[in-house]
């Protein structure tokens, strides 16, 4: 197991990390033993293999957005316009509020729609777009209209020099918004099989990406389609003592962190990757936290109203006579995402271990 | 209702059209497949070089506004007049004096507080009647929210059009939008949202889409010169012309966006004249001439299929109503305007006497129509008033195609509260299980 600071350094070189307990049982009931071939990728391959099916089988599916018809600034749709053509994998013109609208209207007509928006810094122009109208598109006209082909792929959260506009974790933002599924992957194998349900799935999603895991991981990826649960949280790792909560980049730290105080504290924690913001998986949150009696959230985004205060709120209501120390939220600080000061902002190990000693001796 | 006759002015003006758009088209093919990378970028950028320093100054002469009858209803060159028999022109004025009268009835009623916001479509009556006329049932259209003649025009019935301001069990949208904000699926009439301007790159995804899958659909978009401001204004525009899809946008230019004076809203020649800077082709039209309207759309529409490129109409008029229920418009403007709107430049007069000079309307119809109009409004209201709201747990429904765990659990608790404290919530006008 690498640390996270070396999976920064040596972002493009690809390296085994870890497969979760989800991706393992996909595994063992479809592997290569029963015939089913897997391949070595990484987050982007496994994303764009995602799009390479979706466009293969669904000739009414077209994904856009800006720069994505040569690849893709992180190169998930590399290959694909020389596949399937210019009408159906395309650049747009550079305007997300364009991109977020003209993905809905595709949609509205029965169009399965992928949008690129390039950073999830960029977003917020879209805003409107995606919580006025793709999120309550089907409330407002009684189901007579819906978007639900529609799913906005963004690359997300830190990557080590990102600063303010290229490391934002904006998830809270969509949490926010009835009607959005968001979703956030943590390893090629999810973001495969939570894309390819994201994409069929009758409801708009918001699917983001951390950008940091693109080439980070390499894992054996099935090379058929398959779908992963969306707003099912995923058990990393069974534990006893304390359940530590994180999604996306976030999950690999807490791997980290369990394994730290397994050495330093001789302490089994029970690591827990949400997978879905929106709706998401109380039921295993609660469950967990029930068993260990304390409870760890980390997120990169800032802490005040991240999606960790919700988390908190609801295991408190839920699982008030089973705590045993008060919910901590180890996040980033209520600051911008800082260039130089990065190492200092993130809720790295260290901060998540010194939380787990807190929460041990309250 | 469309009308298939092909107009010998309608093909007039896309033989103009088709050579100005060919044109732009050769040039950038013959840049393209010549000379080395660097001299076609700048060819392009830069088109010709120029030794004197001359900035571009804004146009000084307006874009004309095209228009088939006078103030009078009289027809200025019978060349343009469309040839639809005596049928469509009679029913686009019934459709004219219905709209109207479903707007004074329901604008009353919402003084009266028996509903909760109304908007009505006063002098715009022509833009509806003449465009809607000349699309075909399967367009697709997004609307902005004074658009109501289109849909009475596709068939959406007086008792839709209450239910919906009511919010009652009939309504199709199960009464979650206020009134006004009408949809229908079976009509092809996107359901309305209060955001201006969003519908419209909405529009233009949906025209790429039938242009995706060969669907000979063409897809209108309709907003206000103030909406036009918007952000998503541009971006639509923008995408339309360089997706290439079969988008018309109507623009209706009614002079004021609330309060605001369309001077104070942009300072170049209106919305038409954005459109060159986009690579589009544009019409300005006279609103308040349904004919204008029906030939500038019919031939809009015939472009957009033909060659996948969109089109901006913009339909000059006058907002005779107010903002809404929610707007005096005497704040902000003079009588003697308003006055002269409605009396000498009035889109339903111009077409009544346009029918009066042929014989195909008499004065006796009119009466007879006035009093049928009010009487079916006036049934289809106290139907409409009558009809018990919607089963209150339908605020949960279709925020998702399936109720998730957290809303159901939602839904439970509120099922709860409701059955121990139901005296303090008016379950008497809502439907039962």
């Amino acid at each position: 197991m690498k640390s996270l600071t070396s999976l920064f350094r040596e972002a493009s070189k690809p390296k085994k990390y870890f497969t979760s307990n989800n991706c393992q049982r996909v595994f063992s009931s479809s592997n290569t033993e029963n015939g089913t071939k897997t391949t070595s990728m990484n987050m982007f391959q496994a994303i764009g293999s995602a799009l390479d099916q979706t466009l293969k089988s669904n000739p009414n599916s077209v994904v856009f957005g800006e720069d994505v018809a040569f690849g893709g600034v992180f190169r998930c749709s590399m290959g694909l316009q020389e596949k399937y053509g210019r009408q159906r994998v395309f650049n747009t013109p550079l305007c997300e509020q364009g991109i977020a609208g003209f993905g809905i209207g595709l949609a509205v007509t029965g169009t399965t729609a992928i949008a690129e928006i390039q950073f999830a810094d960029y977003m917020f122009p879209a805003f409107d777009q995606i919580m006025n109208e793709a999120a309550k598109y089907r409330y407002r006209s009684g189901n007579e209209f819906s978007c639900g082909k529609l799913t906005i792929r963004a690359p997300c959260g830190a990557v080590g020099h990102g600063a303010l506009y290229h490391s934002q974790s904006p998830e809270a933002y969509f949490s926010h918004t009835p009607g959005l599924k968001v979703v956030i992957p943590s390893s090629p194998t999810k973001a495969k099989g939570l894309l390819l349900s994201c994409i069929k799935d009758d409801d708009p999603c918001i699917f983001l990406e951390p950008k940091v895991l693109y080439r980070s991981i390499t894992e054996e990826v099935l090379e058929e389609p398959y779908e992963l649960p969306l707003g099912k949280a995923d058990i990393i790792r069974k534990g006893d003592s304390i359940t530590l909560i994180g999604w996306g980049t976030q999950v690999h730290v807490l791997i980290e962190t369990a394994d730290l105080a397994r050495q330093q504290l001789g302490i089994n924690c029970e690591v827990i990757d949400l997978v879905s913001i929106l709706p998401w998986d109380s039921e295993t949150v609660c469950n967990s936290v029930k068993k260990t009696g304390r409870v760890i959230i980390a997120h990169e985004a800032p802490l005040t109203s991240g999606f960790g205060a919700e988390m908190a709120a609801t295991i408190q209501e839920e699982c008030f006579l089973y705590l045993e120390a008060p919910v901590q939220r180890v996040t980033g600080f209520d600051t911008p995402f800082p260039h130089v000061f990065e190492p200092f902002y993130l809720p790295n190990k260290w901060r998540c271990l010194h939380a787990i000693k807190d929460a041990m001796k309250y | 209702m469309k009308v298939n006759y092909f107009l010998n002015t309608a093909r007039l003006s896309l033989a103009y059209l088709e050579k100005n758009g060919c044109h732009s088209l050769r040039r950038s093919f013959s840049v393209l497949s010549s000379g080395n990378a660097a001299e076609v970028f700048e060819e392009k950028t830069s088109g010709r070089w120029i030794d004197k320093l001359e900035f571009v100054e804004p146009s000084e002469a307006p874009i004309p506004t095209y228009r088939v009858m006078d103030l009078s209803g009289r027809i200025i060159d019978k060349s343009q007049e469309p040839q639809f028999g005596p049928k469509i022109p009679v029913e686009m004025y019934r459709c004219m004096a219905l709209l109207n009268t479903m707007d004074r009835i329901l604008y009353e009623s919402q003084g009266q507080g028996r509903i909760s916001f109304y908007l009505t479509s006063l002098g715009e009556e022509a833009t509806h009647m003449g465009s809607a006329a000349a699309l075909n049932s399967d367009d697709l259209v997004y609307a902005q929210y004074r658009e109501s003649g289109v849909l009475l025009w596709r068939g959406y019935s007086l008792d839709d059009f209450m239910s919906q301001c009511y919010g009652n069990c009939d309504d199709r949208g199960c009464g979650k939008q206020m009134p006004i904000h009408y949809g229908s699926r079976r009509l092809n009439f996107v359901t309305l949202s209060s955001p201006l301007a969003t519908q419209l790159p909405q529009a233009v995804g949906s025209a790429y889409s039938f242009k995706l899958t060969n669907q000979p659909r063409c897809v209108i978009v309709y907003f206000g010169e103030g909406a036009a401001s918007e952000g998503d204004a541009h971006a639509a525009f923008n995408f339309a012309a360089t997706l290439e899809c079969p988008v018309i946008f109507f623009c209706r230019n009614n002079g004021f966006a609330i309060s605001t004076p369309s001077d104070e809203q942009y300072k170049g020649d209106g919305i038409a004249a954005r459109a060159a800077g986009y690579g589009i082709v544009a019409l300005r039209v006279d609103g308040n001439d349904v004919f204008a309207v029906y030939n500038a759309t019919q031939i809009a529409r015939e472009y957009a299929l033909k060659y996948n490129k969109p089109v901006i109409l913009e339909a000059m008029t006058y907002r005779v109503s107010h903002h809404s229920t929610s707007d005096d418009s005497t704040a902000y403007r003079s009588a003697e305007d308003l006055k002269h709107w409605q009396e000498h430049n009035n889109p339903v007069k111009r077409l009544k006497n346009y029918l009066l000079a042929r014989n195909l309307w008499s004065e006796q119809q009119e009466t007879e129509w006035a009093t049928s109009a009010r009487k079916q409004v006036l049934e289809a209201f106290a139907r409409a008033e009558s009809k018990l709201k919607p089963q209150w747990q339908e605020m949960f429904t279709d925020v998702y195609r399936d109720i998730p765990n957290h809303l159901m659990k939602q839904m439970k608790y509120m099922e709860e509260h409701v059955e121990e404290y139901k005296q303090h919530y008016p379950l008497d006008s809502f439907k039962k299980n």
